[in-house]
């Protein structure tokens, strides 16, 4: 039984644990509660319905260790990390990196600090928060994080709090003798007004296989505003599920900028709780798949209160034999009246064996509600293709071109320059050889800076 | 350089051209006029080579080559260029990959090396100038939100940096105002070459006024009914196209 | 809009809730293997047909009762329906309308059916089974003419043995899911249609069913063929006297189009959807399927969908042929406390072949709708293409609508399109009416009209008419 590997090796870890003394009683109490909620339900199958498009027979039928040291070449990881003034915290297969984090100069009322370190420091205001809007029966795998978790990244805003640069939670993913499995936590309690930009990615080493099973859990308090970026540039035989659950209070603002390159399977499971008037959720995805990864993308917009808006936008490209799941829930409440839900999916295949499955629902019980969704898949705009034919611009490149142009739909979103550009280059980089964009992208962009 | 000899076009089995014949010499500004539905965009989508037209007569030669035998970027490879009336707005295709590419694309066809990046942006700086356009333009997507206006420089900002050896500009005036044509027209106007052909395809004389023709081509109903000189679109200015439409009828 | 007046018009009565006084031949409640030897001996069936029935019976009692749609619903206890209901004389069953007992002609006059001298002037041919049974089939001689065969299933087990044998569960198969495995083991009657090689049917068919008596299912089963170059129009519609109880109705359609052939299937279902305390009303698990298996075939639904209690029906289109055509159209409305969860199935495997769905959904008092919609394009369905449509209008606010749409692509030059909307009644354009004259309830009525329109038009002429009808008295008072 594969769940049994798992439940064995959480028994070891536990012997192991217990030689340092003994943990707070909530965190002893709760690990419980998830082993025997992951045990009670087992990994999921295609039979569920949340699972139906996504496989995850390599990870149960895995054998993962737990990584136990964070070490990591410094010149590597420069290699890995993103090139922008950021504070960061770095965890190294689930292990705090300190020597590859950069907390200096730390804005007043900003707290970024390891999971482990918050729970030395006062496990009892980790406690309340920690677990509340992802608990154990969300899924097997919040299930199996809960029984795991050891470490994680806490950001805490003060009120009002606006902080002048990105806040980076990076993790790197080794290749080693055995593969490794993380169960990362991330809790964020963005204060009233506060302002911020996270941005978690997800990068490693090429050869790696480890396992990374991440529970996030953003509360945004009145009037908070963040934005969430998740770069996920895993290697390709990386296995990633992620929960991902936010509470908006009133006139919060949460924005998610899901950039999806890497990892051979990731799951996502984005849940906004918009439970004040005036809060604005706004997901943002992009994925690009090749070779035989696996990228499938769930995502709920729950309208709990009355003037709440959600806006979602999702570009898939799959080439070669990759797929593609998306899944978007708008969900709005009884009495949630005057509610704006908007969704779109757009996909591409370039590939004939590459797949798509896209199921956008809407689900409402109000009736002072705009709500719509649109899905395509499908081809690149004719008219746009004669038009740059008629530049001289041979079919293929055209192709390349629209391509591009289709991933910059989401790409002009985003904020953060050197992000959008890294992706916009990545993009161009993968698309198949006959297209052969990544020099004009590059020359495009070297000119610009120039300019 | 340019040769159309009777040519017969259907559009969805109905006949728009019906034996048009028109030839454009180097160095030479031609216009095209007449009444709405005669046929005059119909001519530059068919050169330029939009599907759903269909060639049942005649030949278009270009430079020798027989056009209608060429890949649509062929053509423009070639020096053949389209200023569309509509141009199609291309969301997420930013104007400076467009212009690389296809600057990139007709020196390749022609066995030139790609223009050094530094040239490259000074060119496309100069004639940004010229059409009095913003830098930021080029980061943006191809005319999306772009207005009328807008969208027309655009097209002739791409003639001056491909350098085009035919010209074909269908209705460039339309939806411009004043001060708008004049920078359009002077674009136009800085295209004349003596190595180079322009043709004009407009319902209106007004932009004659800018661009002076050497040559003016009356098309009514799939045929050129008349030529003549400029003095010939004045004529149809105080006179409407009705006295050649029934000259022609006679 | 004043909510007072919706409620007013939720309350509208339902006018096809009479009972025929009819004496009739109905077995006790209970299924097992007897029941369904009961049934086929009762039909005259042939061995091979009841060893069909007895096969899919014993499937079934290994199957469970579906769960993932959005209905909620007690358990049925399927012991506790009767199997078989026949009206008394069918001994001597008539053999014209004239024979017909004088009660049931009325009870159509009743329910407005185009039988008789109506059904002339309509130029409809009807099979009309009340409750189990085929009651009489019109026309029957001008359509012989045409080599169209259409009679009740019964009869074409077993005068046709062969074309049943060929045809009947090849689109459906016996286990493909609960309720159709049921209807397998049970059904009693319904409509059999055959359209010879290159034979345009030179009328519209119809059949209109009807549960009268209590307690009884209603399991009919319809077959219809078209050969290479055949084309028919076809349509049913349904009613069902008001009682207390729920009553199940589980039907199974088939349909298969050979090379060029062209099915027009129509639906104007208006079973009893209960009170508006949710008591009584027909439970509708219906399984209609269309097997596209020429090359250029085509298989267009259209329904009109304003009755029972639950509702559990997605009208599909297997595309196997090349460039063969799919199409949907669909006109929902819920009110009370009805449940609708319905949609459609498009599996493209042919290459170049198309869909078109056009979802229409209406939600109103305390009733729950859902759109269930799956797009398949399959390795080989080159060219491929879909457009879907799916708009829901929501009239009051205890009422809920949902869209469920699953889209899954394996081929790159394929292209789907879907788009959704929920929404209620613009304000903006009630006034617009309303300061034209037009009263609230009218302006309803016509804006929803409007909304349905791109559906009505793709009924046949005269049921169009009836179907706007319906809809004006569906939603009756229900505005506000």
């Amino acid at each position: 039984m594969s769940e049994q590997t798992f439940l064995d090796s959480l028994a070891r870890r536990s012997a192991k644990r217990e030689r340092h003394g003994p943990e707070p009683t909530w965190v002893a109490a709760r690990r419980q509660a998830g082993a025997a909620r992951f045990e009670a339900l087992g990994f999921p199958t295609r039979r569920d319905e949340a699972w139906k498009y996504t496989d995850v027979r390599a990870i149960a039928n895995g054998e993962f260790a737990l990584a136990e040291d964070a070490d990591f070449s410094q010149t590597v990881a420069a290699t890995l990390t993103l090139p922008i003034d950021a504070y960061r915290l770095t965890f190294v297969d689930g292990i705090y990196a300190p020597a590859l984090s950069q907390l200096e100069g730390l804005p007043q009322g900003v707290q970024l600090v390891p999971l482990s370190r918050a729970l030395t420091d006062n496990h009892e205001a980790v406690g309340g928060p920690l677990g509340r809007l992802t608990g154990v029966e969300f899924s097997p795998f919040s299930a199996l994080n809960t029984a795991f978790m050891e470490e994680g990244a806490v950001l805490r805003l003060a009120p009002g709090c606006v902080v002048d640069k990105p806040l980076v939670v990076q993790f790197l993913s080794r290749s080693g003798a055995q593969p490794v499995m993380s169960h990362p936590r991330l809790l964020v309690e963005a204060g009233a007004r506060s302002h911020a930009t996270l941005i978690e990615h997800h990068i490693g080493e090429e050869a790696a296989t480890n396992f990374t099973n991440l529970v996030a859990e953003l509360i945004l308090e009145r009037g908070a505003i963040l934005d969430h970026y998740k770069l996920q540039e895993a290697p390709l035989g990386d296995l990633h599920v992620a929960s991902i659950h936010i509470e908006q209070a009133r006139d919060s603002r949460y924005t998610s900028y899901n950039l999806n390159l890497g990892g051979g399977l990731v799951r996502n499971d984005l849940i906004s709780d918009l439970n004040g008037q005036g809060a604005v959720a706004n997901f943002y995805g992009l994925f690009y798949g090749q070779g035989r990864q696996h990228i499938d993308n769930h995502t709920v917009a729950n309208h709990n209160a009355p003037l709440t808006f959600s806006n979602e936008n999702y570009k898939g490209i799959l080439d070669d034999r990759a797929r593609g799941v998306f899944n978007g829930r708008v969900v709005v409440k009884r009495d949630s009246q005057k509610i704006e839900g908007f969704q779109s999916n757009a996909n591409l295949l370039l590939s004939d064996r590459a797949e798509i499955d896209a199921k956008p629902e809407l689900e409402i019980y109000a009736d002072d509600v705009k709500c719509s969704h649109g899905t395509t898949t499908g081809q690149l705009d004719e008219e746009a293709i004669f038009a740059l034919r008629t530049r001289g611009i041979d079919l293929q490149t055209a192709r390349g071109l629209l391509t591009l142009a289709f991933a910059g739909e989401v790409l002009e979103q985003v904020n953060l320059d050197a992000i959008a550009e890294r992706v916009e280059l990545a993009v161009a980089g993968k698309l198949p050889e006959r297209f052969n964009l990544a020099g004009l992208v590059e020359a495009a962009a070297a000119l610009l800076d120039e300019q | 350089m340019l040769e159309v000899k009777d040519l017969h076009v259907t559009v969805e089995g109905q006949t728009i051209l019906k034996g048009l014949s028109l030839t454009i010499k180097a160095g030479e500004v031609h216009a095209i006029m007449g009444p709405n539905g005669a046929g005059k965009s119909t001519l530059s989508a068919v050169i330029a080579g939009k599907d759903g037209y269909e060639v049942t007569q005649g030949s278009i030669t270009f430079q020798g080559q027989d056009v209608l035998e060429m890949e649509i970027e062929e053509r423009a490879q070639a020096g053949l260029l389209l200023g569309f009336q509509y141009p199609v707005e291309i969301p997420g295709v930013k104007n400076i990959y467009l212009l690389k590419a296809a600057l990139n694309a007709q020196r390749a066809a022609r066995g030139q090396e790609e223009v050094p990046a530094p040239e490259f942006m000074k060119l496309v700086k100069d004639k940004l100038g010229e059409m009095k356009m913003d830098a930021s333009f080029l980061q943006r997507a191809v005319n999306e939100g772009f207005s009328g206006g807008e969208k027309k420089r655009n097209e002739i900002l791409q003639m001056l940096v491909l350098q085009p050896r035919l010209a074909m500009l269908d209705e460039i005036d339309s939806g411009l105002d004043i001060d708008a044509m004049k920078i359009v027209a002077d674009g136009v106007n800085s295209l004349r070459a003596e190595d180079r052909g322009i043709l004009l395809v407009t319902h209106y004389q007004r932009l004659l006024d800018y661009i002076v023709p050497d040559q003016v081509h009356v098309l009514v109903d799939g045929r050129i009914a008349k030529s003549g000189d400029a003095d010939l679109a004045k004529q149809l200015e105080s006179r409407g196209y009705d006295w050649v439409v029934e000259e022609s009828a006679a | 809009m004043a909510t007072e007046e919706m409620e007013q018009l939720v309350r509208r009565d339902y006018k096809e809730g009479f009972v025929t006084d009819i004496e009739s031949d109905t077995i006790p409640p209970g299924l097992d293997e007897n029941t369904i030897a009961f049934i086929s001996n009762k039909k005259g069936e042939p061995e091979w047909m009841l060893e069909w029935r007895l096969d899919a019976y014993r499937q079934w009692l290994k199957m469970t009762s579906p769960s993932w749609a959005h209905l909620d619903y007690p358990p049925i206890d399927y012991q506790a329906i009767s199997y078989f209901s026949a009206p008394k004389r069918d001994e001597d069953r008539p053999q014209s309308l004239d024979e017909v007992d004088p009660k049931l002609l009325e009870t159509y006059e009743k329910l407005g059916i185009p039988l008789h001298e109506r059904a002339a002037l309509a130029g409809v041919a009807v099979d009309a089974v009340f409750d189990s049974v085929s009651v009489t089939t019109t026309f029957k001689e001008k359509l012989g003419e045409a080599g169209v065969i259409f009679c009740s299933i019964s009869e074409a087990i077993r005068d046709y043995p062969e074309l049943i044998k060929q045809y009947l569960g090849t689109v459906v198969p016996v286990a493909d899911n609960y309720f159709a495995a049921l209807n397998s083991a049970v059904f009693t009657d319904g409509s059999f249609v055959f359209v010879p090689e290159g034979v345009t049917c030179p009328m519209e068919l119809s059949t209109y069913f009807r549960i009268n008596a209590a307690n009884t299912g209603q399991f009919e089963r319809t077959l219809i063929i078209c050969e290479s170059r055949a084309q028919v129009s076809y349509l049913e519609g349904c009613t069902a006297p008001q009682r207390d109880e729920n009553q199940l109705h589980a039907a199974v359609v088939e349909l298969v189009a050979l090379d060029d052939a062209y099915i027009k299937y129509s639906t104007v279902q208006n079973w009893y959807p209960g009170d508006e305390d949710g008591k009584g009303g027909i439970y509708n698990f219906v399984t209609k399927r269309g097997d596209c298996r020429g090359a250029r075939s085509r298989i267009s639904w259209t329904q009109v969908e304003t009755g029972s209690a639950i509702t559990w029906k997605y009208p599909s289109c297997v595309l196997r042929g090349k460039d063969s055509i799919g199409e949907f159209y669909s006109v929902a409305v819920t009110n009370g406390r009805q449940q609708a969860d319905t949609g459609t199935k498009m599996i493209h495997i042919g290459e170049g072949t198309r869909s078109y769905i056009v979802s229409k959904g209406i939600s109103a008092g305390r009733s729950n709708q859902s759109y269930r919609g799956l797009v398949k394009i399959g390795p080989r369905a080159k060219g491929a293409r879909n457009f879907t449509q799916c708009d829901s209008l929501l009239i009051g606010d205890q009422c809920g609508a949902h869209t469920f749409p699953y889209q899954e692509t394996g081929n790159s030059t394929a292209t789907i399109e879907h788009e959704a909307t929920t929404s209620k009644i613009g304000e903006d354009q009630l006034f617009y009416c309303q300061s034209r004259g037009i009263s609230e309830e009218d302006a309803v009525s016509m804006i929803v009209n409007g909304f349905c329109k791109d559906v009505f038009q793709e009924l046949p002429m005269e049921f169009a008419v009836e179907a706007e009808a319906l809809l004006s008295v569906t939603l009756e008072g229900a505005v506000g």
